[in-house]
């Protein structure tokens, strides 16, 4: 486990004895400790749980390496013995932390499920509650929160006494108060002073928590659990309204990084291109190998393997929409409801594609370290993908937006698709640049691709169900607007994250889809119309 | 034939004349108009649809069809099963085949569209006639197979979980019936787990509103109130799970100790476990048990963050018996990929095909009646150390277990049972209590115990 | 006066069209019926059902030709108004189950009854009689088509503005139908079917009446598409395909037009949809799939756009090629066959597998350098 040392667990371990002269008593008890070990042996999690229990009442001097072990899956028992596999893979003897010179034969791991990890959870707390670490001490104090093992109670007492950093001090007052609110015969004054702390703390488990006062506590105290129950829900519906902004904020940069490859496809080349999903899925499945290459040629890279990914996944997106654009849709401009087609043709073509060389099944892409776990703003719990997401989705759109506005390229596109004879009269090699916008797109779809990875199945299918919503973005936005597209995408992320908690899931993405049904028959050309006579062709 | 149309009275009249105009439109030669256009149009459809009807070539092989998806949404978990169909058959033929004959495996792709499931198992029975099909994965494909199954009389092998509530004399369930997954689930996490708030959450089809349905039946009668049982439905394909993973974790901080229950179907599995690693939901807080994730979804996650949630399943890839390490090394070897893993409906498969091979020695005979009859009591070894029996009702006998994910993607069987037979109707539905399926005695799917007849009501 | 609307205008093409539709829907029943079944002629039972199922589908491709082709609306939600014209049949057949259901409730559907239904929903009302849900199948389709037509085309939405929002009216109906709440059967849609005005869905000789009402209805719906394309009311439709605003100016209502012909239209996909589930055996909500409703324009396009006899064309080779493709050893690698067959018509052969034949035909007669356009290629 990621705790500590041996060394300051022992220190840990003695003050826990001195504070309990119950357990100390039995110090030492080799039956005891005989009967623990048989325990562990015996392949069965609740005597598993006990051998723990009675471990760390006897304070058995190798109780910690041991647990810690067992929490790793690296104590193993069998044929009598129990033997503790260190890190680097040495074998020592359980009993008496001896190392063995010779495996001992039929040795299998001792097995967990989650209520031993409970058990093993909660013995760590009460060992790392002295950690001379502040964060480790905090994580202890929040795994003593969640147990609420009593016996805790003393040695809490001591580390809060003993405390120095402020926010370790709150955490460990808040697991005391957890043990208190659930403990009958703690004085209630003590009680009524542990609601107090747990409404300090204001979460979903401090909420937990009171809720969990048992029935027959006192009136004043029941008072008081109520009022601080009321307020802590008033403080957490105001945050969830915020939450669900968030949420909103987040689907909306997945729409986004959907739909904008699109915009540039459809939005200013007009074409309908139905393989755009497929573009996504290859960004997708490129990161996929970007991950298996560094998985078995440089395994530390793979914290970066998304940054690897991201400049290939444009390439190889970007290279398939050029050849698509050179092979194909050349030969059908003039005819935009026939890219539709054919279009609709590659992409059942790219899917059966992966589908034969990758295999019909998902994919495995991890999370590079930076984008594993959340954090918190308040009450506000924020996911480091999604964060990461909604930061990829605006430089994606910056760089997108720049391209076209401050390159040559970009200014070419422009005049290409807006008056091609003109462009071309100009010495623009026209077919040239609609290879490359339409790479451009494709590339982008790419992009997308790579970051849809960290949230969705990296199947043949992931395109697909990301076509429509990208089509409708584009639409409700105005084809050919970028700015249409980003306002579009956050406004239907943000509208369906907001219904959903009302009407359901699915009932908000039909209301949705009919409010851009409706839209469109206000505004037939969608929010930022292209204004000009061309359009009315 | 007996509701004779008018046409076919109208027809009988004028026979002769008729098949002398039908000959005609084949070779092109019609009345109507003598343009070469007719001609040709003719041809074309002549051609056409004789392409459709003609008969399969001499048969000196015993085909078995397969009713897979290989295309389309479902292809993801169809394909592996089509391809442990035909090691299977491929094996069976090593071993001699089948009374003599060799077997041979015709594949067709549904290609996830169920009216089209329902045209490639009538090509498969009437123009292959093959002897047995194995497929289907989801209720509704094997649903709009059924009629099929049922009019041209032949027998399909269902090899997934199911909702249950049928029993039909052409098909046999190999996968799970609700008994032998949902219930002894949900016991382990009450017994074990100690849970008392549930979350049943699942996609909005018919095995999840089913399954759910005898849950909340079945965890009211263990005493569980209504107000702790939280259930929620989401789509298909379903990929933003922010809203519904925080919904949970708000269920689960009522002070009592929380599980889901999760019936979320195959794709939508890796962005809800995405999301729930991700938020932070540990097995330890609140552990969620799946009906529908086993290895092959897991593949495509990293396992870390969901380490000691919760499968059930009759089968797990990591369960040591020599049988299973067998077939695992028999599969790896066929895919030619030593990371191939096994599943539950594959099992299903493996135990489906040597029952049919058992019963069509018992019954000396193809011809599906005589299967069918012999099928029921025909035993097989299942891969995790017992004999599972085919029942009556046309399900089998199977044991449940318990797994927890482990950080590999694999599963640590933390719970088995005996044999469990699996129920056609569950005893936890108004609807369906009184009724058993019973294809020996009383030759009836839905026979009503308490009225004596057959028919439900 | 009628038949003078129904056969003006028809051409050879025409002509031959509905000889081979009439032939097929008298002979194809008898050869399934009399013939025994080792008659080189016999028409097995399979087969006759796939070609009925490919009769409803050229029937959607000509409801679909008569809006694109004709009229210059590029509807991809066409699969909607064919679904939901299932579904009404569909209804009326699950009514029709009575208590012969697994259950044995006389009123309830099965589906009902085991997701705890205690009563008939009201839209349910009124399917146990076939007339009513042969209304239906007109109604509810012509009726969603006219609200939103109305909508649409007095707003001018067009173009791809248009397609996209038929798109999602499809994927809204698609969702709707997939919740278990809405009282349609959910994902398992409705099947089980028994009986269809007494007769058993599944004997033989109702297929063999359902065939040959299949090519009826066939008939029915290109004389009517026919008739109006070749009226004076269809001169306007196709001056609206050609030059939008022009018309307009001339004093057109463009919106009647489009919605006149855009209700229509839905109405014949509602009926293709109707003969299609007693065929099929089932309807489900996957039928409301945007991809549905693409692959039917697909099938015009590969037909020949605006040709009505093209779009029947269509719809029935793009099947058979999928049925021939999804058996044997073509099983895994058929989407590369039918995607490449997209991307090969669209580009070599724009006018689809009649246009191209016709052309080839005229300029086989013809001097080379007469002009071979038999009509002015359709506008997008």
């Amino acid at each position: 486990m990621r705790f500590v040392s041996c060394l300051l667990r022992m220190i840990a371990l003695a003050t826990l004895l001195a504070l309990q002269p119950g357990a100390a008593s039995a110090q030492g008890s080799p039956q005891a400790a005989e009967e623990a070990f048989t325990r562990l042996g015996a392949d069965s999690f609740s005597d598993t749980n006990r051998a723990i229990e009675i471990l760390i009442a006897n304070a058995h001097p190798q109780a910690a390496v041991i647990i810690e072990a067992l929490a790793d899956g690296r104590l193993l028992a069998g044929g009598g013995a129990v033997v503790v596999k260190t890190k680097d893979g040495k074998l020592l003897d359980a009993k008496t932390g001896a190392a063995l010179a010779s495996e001992p034969p039929g040795l299998s791991a001792v097995r967990l499920n989650n209520g031993v990890r409970r058990t093993i959870q909660a013995a760590l707390g009460g060992l790392g509650l002295l950690n001379p670490d502040a964060g480790k001490r905090i994580a202890a104090a929040e795994a003593v929160f969640k147990s609420r093992d009593a016996s805790l109670l003393p040695v809490l007492e001591g580390a809060i006494a003993k405390e120095s950093d402020a926010r370790a001090k709150a955490a460990l007052r808040q697991a005391q108060a957890a043990i208190l609110i659930a403990k009958p015969d703690a004085p209630p004054f003590d009680r009524i002073a542990a609601v107090d702390v747990l409404r300090e703390r204001g979460d979903q488990d401090a909420l937990a928590t009171l809720r969990s006062l048992p029935g027959d506590s006192s009136a004043g105290l029941r008072e008081a659990q109520g009022r601080a129950v009321s307020a802590i829900e008033s403080k957490l519906a105001l945050w969830r309204a915020g939450q669900n902004l968030w949420y909103g904020l987040s689907l909306g940069s997945v729409l986004l990084l959907a739909a904008i490859g699109l915009a540039i496809t459809f939005g200013v080349m007009g074409v309908i291109n139905m393989a755009h999903g497929e573009m996504v899925m290859l960004g997708a499945y490129t990161t996929f190998i970007v991950q298996e290459l560094i998985r078995t040629r440089f395994p530390g890279l793979f914290d970066y393997s998304l940054l690897i990914a991201v400049p290939l996944a444009f390439l190889v997106a970007g290279l398939v929409g050029i050849a698509i654009e050179r092979g194909v849709i050349r030969f059908l401009y003039g005819r935009p409801l026939e890219t539709l087609l054919a279009t609709w043709g590659i992409s059942l073509i790219l899917q059966q594609a992966v589908r034969t060389a990758f295999g019909p099944t998902n994919r495995e892409v991890g999370a590079p370290n930076f984008m594993s776990g959340a954090f918190e703003i308040g009450q506000l719990a924020i996911t480091w993908n999604r964060l990461w997401i909604i930061v990829f989705a605006g430089l994606v759109f910056a760089a997108l937006l720049a391209i076209l506005k401050l390159t040559p390229i970009g200014l070419q596109m422009r005049a290409v698709t807006q008056n091609r004879r003109m462009a071309s009269a100009m010495g623009i090699r026209t077919g040239r640049v609609d290879a490359l916008t339409f790479g451009l797109g494709s590339g982008v779809a790419g992009l997308a691709g790579v970051a849809l990875s960290q949230i969705d199945n990296v199947s043949p299918n992931l395109g697909q169900s990301y076509i429509i919503d990208s089509f409708m973005v584009v639409v409700f936005g105005g084809v050919g607007n970028l700015w249409g597209t980003l306002v579009g995408a956050m406004t239907l992320g943000i509208a369906n994250k907001l219904l959903e908690p009302y009407a359901g899931a699915v009932l908000g993405k039909i209301a949705l889809l009919v409010f851009i049904i409706l839209f469109i028959q206000k505004r037939p050309r969608g929010l930022f119309a292209q204004k000009g006579r061309a359009v009315e062709a | 034939m007996s509701l004779a149309s008018p046409l076919l009275r109208a027809g009988e009249a004028c026979r002769r004349p008729l098949k002398g105009a039908f000959n005609r439109i084949g070779s092109g030669d019609m009345s109507v108009s003598n343009t070469r256009r007719v001609i040709l149009g003719a041809a074309l459809a002549g051609a056409a649809f004789l392409g459709t009807l003609l008969p399969a070539a001499a048969q000196e092989t015993i085909k078995v069809g397969i009713l897979h998806s290989l295309s389309g949404t479902m292809a993801i978990s169809e394909t592996t099963l089509k391809d442990v169909m035909l090691m299977l058959i491929d094996e069976q033929n090593k071993k001699g085949g089948v009374l003599g004959k060799k077997l041979e495996a015709v594949v067709v792709d549904p290609a996830s569209n169920w009216p089209l499931f329902a045209e490639k198992a009538r090509e498969l029975i009437a123009k292959d006639k093959v002897s047995a099909v194995f497929g289907c994965w989801t209720s509704v494909s094997r649903k709009s197979v059924l009629p099929v199954f049922k009019e041209l009389n032949s027998i399909l092998f269902y090899p997934v979980q199911y909702e249950g509530e049928e029993s039909e004399r052409n098909v046999f369930y190999t996968g799970a019936a609700p008994n032998q997954q949902a219930i002894p689930a949900v016991d382990y996490l009450a017994k074990e787990e100690k849970v008392q708030r549930w979350v049943l959450a699942g996609t909005d089809y018919v095995y999840p509103r089913t399954t759910n349905k005898i849950l909340e039946a079945y965890l009211k009668s263990k005493g569980v109130k209504a107000e702790d049982i939280m259930i929620n439905y989401t789509p298909f394909g379903h990929s933003d799970w922010q809203t519904i993973v925080s919904d949970i974790k708000k269920f689960g901080s009522a002070g009592k100790k929380t599980a889901v229950v999760s019936t979320i179907n195959g794709d939508a599995n890796v962005p809800f476990y995405k999301e729930l690693g991700n938020q932070g939901i540990k097995a330890t807080d609140i552990p969620v048990v799946a009906f529908s994730v086993g290895e092959e979804e897991l593949a495509g996650i990293d396992t870390k963050p969901l380490l000691g949630h919760l499968a059930a399943w009759n089968y797990f890839q990591s369960v040591k018996t020599p049988e299973n390490e067998a077939f695992i090394k028999q599969w790896k070897a066929y895919k030619k990929n030593d990371k191939a893993v096994t599943n539950d409906p594959m099992e299903a498969h493996v135990i489906g095909f040597a029952m049919w091979v058992k019963a069509v020695e018992k019954a000396k005979s193809f011809d599906p009646d005589k299967v069918i009859d012999a099928l029921p009591g025909i035993e097989a070894p299942n891969l995790t150390g017992g004999i599972s029996k085919m029942l009556p009702n046309h399900h089998i006998t199977k044991p449940v277990l318990i797994g927890e994910i482990k950080a590999d993607g694999q599963f640590d069987v933390v719970s088995k049972t005996g044999l469990v037979a699996g129920d056609a109707w569950s005893k936890e539905l108004d609807g369906s209590k009184d009724l058993i399926g019973d294809w020996v005695e009383k030759k009836c799917g839905n026979f009503n115990v308490k009225t004596g007849k057959c028919g439900g009501a | 006066m009628i038949t003078r609307f129904l056969i003006q205008g028809m051409d050879k093409r025409g002509l031959v069209f509905l000889a081979v539709l009439v032939a097929l829907a008298v002979l194809v029943p008898l050869a399934n019926l009399l013939l025994p079944p080792g008659s080189i002629l016999h028409v097995p039972t399979s087969a006759m059902s796939l070609w009925g199922k490919y009769l409803c589908y050229a029937l959607l491709a000509i409801s679909l030709d008569l809006v694109w082709g004709y009229c210059g609306i590029l509807s991809l939600g066409h699969g909607a108004f064919f679904a939901l014209g299932g579904y009404a049949m569909g209804m009326y057949l699950m009514r029709q189950i009575g208590s012969r259901g697994t259950y044995g409730n006389p009123i309830l559907p099965d589906f009902m009854v085991f997701l705890n239904w205690s009563e008939l929903p009201w839209y349910w009302y009124g399917f146990s009689s076939f007339p009513f849900a042969v209304l239906m199948v007109l109604a509810v389709p012509g009726l969603l088509a006219f609200v939103f037509g109305w909508f649409a085309f007095r707003s001018r939405v067009t173009g791809v503005y248009l397609s996209i929002i038929t798109q999602a009216l499809t994927y809204a109906l698609l969702l709707a139908f997939f919740r278990n709440d809405m009282g349609f059967g959910g994902n398992n849609g409705l099947t089980d079917f028994k009986e269809i005005v007494g007769f058993n869905v599944q004997a033989q000789s109702t297929r063999a009446a359902l065939f040959s009402m299949t090519c009826v209805m066939l008939i029915a719906g290109f004389l009517i598409a026919r008739g109006i394309v070749s009226s004076k009311l269809g001169k306007v439709v196709i001056a609206i395909r050609d030059a939008e605003s022009r018309t307009r100016f001339l004093g057109y209502r463009v919106d009647r037009f489009k919605l006149f012909v855009f209700t229509v239209s839905a109405c014949m996909a509602g009926v293709a949809g109707a003969l299609y589930v007693p065929q099929v055996g089932i309807i489900n909500p996957s039928e409301f799939a945007p991809a549905n409703s693409i692959e039917t324009v697909i099938w015009v396009a590969v037909g020949g756009r605006g040709t009505l006899v093209g779009a029947a064309l269509g719809a029935v080779v793009v099947n058979y090629a999928k049925t021939v493709f999804t058996s044997g050893f073509m099983a895994p690698y058929w989407l590369f066959a039918l995607g490449a067959l997209f991307v090969f018509v669209t580009i070599f052969m724009p006018k689809g597998i009649l246009g191209t034949a016709q052309d080839w035909w005229a300029r086989r007669k013809a001097p080379p350098e007469a002009s071979p356009a038999a009509e002015p290629a359709p506008a997008e």
